[in-house]
């Protein structure tokens, strides 16, 4: 039997109590109610450790790193050993055939039972040759991987969404994993990379309950992704007192107030940054004094710059945005408006002139 | 009937008293909506001062909220006299079905000949003529729901997961235009599209009061178009 969770801490000097203090704090971070802990604690004793299999498409290995900086108590440690990583190119000591062996016997062994991970997507124009895994479309072996997996997680916004090499006109014909592998539960964990944290503790959860986390309609944990940045960061009373930044260096910059105007895109970001944190809770953009650039969201590249609110609309072969374009076709229909009373007045007027005229004859 | 109106029997009690309420309170919430959704999307001059000691954008958003609930609301009760009231209070939802008929387009195009000065006469008509009620369908009315549909859909944002506007509203329009900052774009596009509406609204009564020789502005105030002196 493949070792338990508890049985790799131990054998690496892991006291109990930290252990334990790892569950709770879990417990929290899931947003769970305290008596789970014991649940959790339980769950990392007894169950064998699930195998993951993490593939790499097109992508940029953010995910990746992002993962290995997830600051729970025994991160470093915890992190690796709570999941039997058996396949990663990155992470992986193993290089080559010998990884790759290791990746086929996991999925003959646990067979329905292991998790895919699945960083980056596969590009489809060229029958996929724009992403070549061992001499073959990246698209082929995500398949392949993904037909005998319980479940598949999408890291990141390129495996959910697409991300920046599906962005227009997207030459590769890049897809999110979604519209490859249609018949698994897949969880998506959006994000530019997604915060380490959420990416852990959607891991741990699986691994406690077996089960994949209660997900929204489009396919994200609701646990990390049901409330706004907006919703919950610590700039927000600016908000409400109509305390904006309207400059990148003035007074309201220095004094913290709300990036609104400056573009923010925390009122339409899903995501858990404003509570989560980065780096062991340290910052998150927002609080660094930049706005969010909504880089969790569905095609975040295409939804025009980073420091506006509206998304471009392409009119007439220029881009402008909603309110420019309401504004202009708004002078239009008003001038078409003056247009016509003009000409209504000069009707009448001509037909008055014209029958006092026939009157006077 | 002649099919320019000229034997219609004036004057006739053709807008209904809760028309006419839903008519006016309506105008007013369009007003508030448009200003304080515009301020929303690029709110006035910073405040100075701490933080704790104002509150403008929380008030000019619930202002717009409150707004929001009582064109709604007023919608609603509009959608249920249609079902109850006369004839003209049908006239705007049942525009798709009118368009059915070929006399609707027949009527439709003499209006049409008149507006680009190539038909003298105005037709008369107890309600709206047929290009008006293409336009209040489908500028006001289909503007109005698309509204309140992507409106609740952003409100049900802040209520959050669970809350009926959620459930009824955030739920399906999100996925459906793919992310929140889409929503609010075309949020604010149907604003415009809605001021244009009310722009071409104004100058066509105001011109139909004018030339037509019909009471078109006083109707809506006292409910009966007569014949003007």
């Amino acid at each position: 039997m493949t070792e338990t969770f508890y049985d790799v801490l131990r054998r690496q000097g892991i006291s109990r109590r930290s252990f334990l203090k790892f569950c709770s704090l879990t417990t929290a971070s899931l947003g769970l109610s305290p008596t789970v802990a014991p649940q959790i604690a339980h769950a990392l004793e007894n169950k064998p450790r699930t195998p993951v299999i993490w593939i790499e498409g097109l992508e940029c290995t953010c995910c990746s790193e992002s993962f290995i900086r997830s600051a729970h108590p025994l991160a470093k440690d915890a992190v690796l050993s709570l999941l039997s990583l058996d396949y990663h190119m990155t992470l992986s000591a193993a290089a080559g055939e010998q990884l790759r062996a290791n990746a086929h016997d996991t999925i003959e062994k646990y067979k329905g039972k292991y998790i895919l991970a699945v960083e980056g997507n596969p590009p489809l124009n060229e029958d996929g040759m724009y992403c070549i895994y061992y001499g073959k479309p990246f698209v082929e072996t995500l398949k392949k991987y993904a037909k005998d997996a319980m479940a598949v997680v999408a890291w990141g916004s390129c495996a959910s969404w697409g991300c920046v090499q599906a962005a227009k006109p997207n030459p590769t014909n890049a897809v999110p994993i979604d519209k490859v592998i249609t018949d698994k539960p897949i969880i998506k964990v959006p994000g530019c990379p997604p915060i380490a944290e959420v990416m852990t503790a959607i891991v741990t959860y699986v691994l406690t309950f077996g089960r994949i986390p209660e997900l929204d309609r489009q396919g994200r944990p609701k646990m990390f992704y049901s409330q706004r940045i907006h919703d919950k960061c610590y700039r927000r009373p600016h908000f409400d007192a109509g305390q904006f930044v309207e400059k990148w260096d003035d007074e309201a910059a220095r004094a913290g107030y709300c990036l609104y105007k400056m573009g923010c895109k925390g009122p339409t970001t899903y995501n858990a940054c404003s509570t989560t944190r980065w780096n062991e809770g340290v910052s998150f953009p927002i609080q660094s004094g930049h706005g969010c650039i909504g880089c969790s969201e569905d095609g975040f590249w295409d939804k025009g710059s980073f420091y506006d609110r509206l998304t471009n609309i392409p009119a007439f072969g220029v881009e402008a945005n909603a309110d420019k374009v309401g504004a202009v076709a708004a002078g239009v229909v008003g001038a078409a408006v003056v247009a016509h009373a003009a000409v209504t007045a000069i009707k009448k007027a001509s037909e008055k002139s014209g029958s006092t005229k026939a009157e006077g004859k | 009937m002649s099919i320019d109106g000229r034997d219609l029997k004036f004057p006739k009690y053709v807008w209904e008293a809760p028309v006419r309420i839903w008519h006016w309170v309506m105008a007013l919430a369009m007003v508030v909506l448009c200003v304080t959704g515009y301020f929303i999307g690029s709110p006035l001059p910073s405040v100075p001062g701490e933080a704790i000691d104002s509150y403008l954008m929380g008030y000019i958003r619930f202002t717009h909220f409150a707004a929001a609930y009582v064109f709604t609301v007023m919608l609603l009760m509009r959608a249920y006299w249609a079902v109850v009231g006369n004839k003209h209070a049908r006239e705007m939802f049942l525009v798709p079905l009118y368009m059915l008929q070929p006399s609707w387009w027949r009527s439709f195009f003499r209006v049409l000949g008149h507006y680009l000065f190539i038909r003298r006469e105005n037709d008369w008509h107890y309600g709206h003529n047929q290009l008006a009620m293409a336009a209040m369908f489908g500028m006001y009315l289909l503007g109005s729901v698309f509204m309140i549909v992507t409106g609740f859909a952003m409100y049900g944002e802040g209520t959050g997961m669970g809350s009926w506007q959620y459930n009824l509203f955030s739920s399906w329009v999100i996925p459906l235009f793919g992310q929140s900052q889409d929503v609010h774009t075309y949020h604010h596009l149907g604003m415009w599209y809605l001021v244009w509406f009310t722009i071409v609204h104004l100058y066509f009564v105001i011109r139909e009061d004018i030339t037509s020789g019909l009471t078109v502005v006083s109707s809506m105030i006292s409910g009966w178009r007569d014949i003007k002196n």
